[in-house]
């Protein structure tokens, strides 16, 4: 088993006119609930989608539990993009049919489980659906299936407090020590206390690297407050 | 029994007091078993890392011990669990001596106080 879940070297990326990322350095291990941290438009998204094989890099090197990101990496990686890509005509069920055809670590009662937790009707379409409750269900498919790697991009952005705080509580109780979790988010005063360490991005570039209690150790103040500094605007 | 974090201090830190402050008061007997450690980590809304940290700190005190199949049971010491418990007050006693010192107050003069306050 690699020892790396992500590792990347010298990782650089550019849109026209824009560079996403400036050739970045990462070693993402096991067992541990990282926060990806940056404001708007730093990279985050640029990043995970790289991870995904959504983009190809321009430089660099980048494996993805162990191999480039493809078919293999994709059997270990759960992914949750920034916007949803399900279809708007099928039912919840039917999403759940289709999630257990492609991956073999879908968990389909876990699934049921925690639509009933959250009071989602699977018999529902995707289009009758709020925007929160589409998010939800999203969420529930990609937190149903049994992987290594976990790239959760802005999972709570869209959710009422109470959802917020089940899906962290769902993260938490799906720890595992030999999985890993990346959650992208600016809402940091939110993830910080599930954290193991993380990982601040500006511009491309990464500028922080820590663990949670380092930095609260350190500077006496929160992750969250440290953000606040180091991007004021 | 409800957590509560501040956001300017290690989270390690807030939680082995409070769990000390849980077998202090009861809220685990001497002798009881612990929830698991992802169990009590969902409770507290932490990382399962950090909680664990937490736990294996209040092994080395003594106040938990671990059984290597059955997990986390507090300690049958009650004398360990009492000498626990008169460190925090110690610590609370001191804090408050010092916030009267500051307020302007000698050490005798706070004593008065405490004691018009028992009488009414």
């Amino acid at each position: 088993m690699e020892e790396y879940l992500i590792s990347c070297r010298d990782l650089g990326k550019s849109f026209p006119g824009c560079r996403a990322l400036n050739g970045i350095n990462l070693e993402l291990p096991r067992g541990r609930i990282i926060g990806l941290l940056g404001p708007n438009g730093s990279g985050k998204s640029t990043f995970l989608k790289l991870c995904n094989g959504l983009l190809t890099p321009d430089r660099g090197e980048l494996l993805v539990c162990g191999s480039r990101p493809g078919v293999e990496s994709k059997k270990h990686v759960s992914y949750l993009p920034e916007r949803s890509y399900l279809n708007d005509w099928m039912t919840v069920e039917q999403m759940i049919g289709f999630f257990k055809d492609f991956y073999a670590d879908f968990e389909e009662a876990r699934a049921y489980d925690m639509l009933a937790r959250l009071a989602v009707d699977p018999a529902k379409r995707m289009k009758t659906m709020s925007k929160g409750t589409k998010e939800k269900v999203q969420l529930i498919l990609v937190m149903s299936r049994r992987a290594q790697l976990y790239l959760l991009d802005e999972p709570i952005g869209g959710v009422d407090p109470a959802a917020r705080d089940f899906i962290l509580s769902t993260i938490i109780t799906n720890y595992n020590p030999e999985g890993s979790v990346v959650i992208s988010t600016h809402l940091i005063a939110d993830v910080e206390n599930i954290l193991d360490d993380v990982i601040f991005i500006n511009s491309g570039n990464i500028v922080l690297c820590d663990s949670v209690e380092n930095i609260r150790a350190k500077q006496d103040k929160s992750v969250d407050m440290l953000f606040r500094e180091v991007f004021r605007c | 029994m409800a957590w509560n974090l501040q956001s300017d201090r290690p989270i390690y830190a807030q939680l082995v007091e409070q769990l000390r402050r849980m077998i202090v008061t009861g809220v685990y007997p001497a002798g009881s078993k612990l929830p698991a450690v992802r169990e009590l980590a969902v409770e507290a809304a932490v990382n399962p890392n950090t909680m664990q940290r937490a736990l294996v700190r209040l092994e080395e005190e003594g106040l938990l011990y671990a059984q290597r199949t059955s997990g986390r049971y507090v300690t049958e010491d009650n004398e360990k669990i009492m000498e626990a418990k008169e460190a925090m007050a110690a610590e609370l006693i001191s804090g408050f001596v010092s916030d009267m010192m500051r307020l302007g107050y000698t050490r005798e003069q706070t004593i008065r106080l405490l004691e018009k306050k028992r009488e009414g």
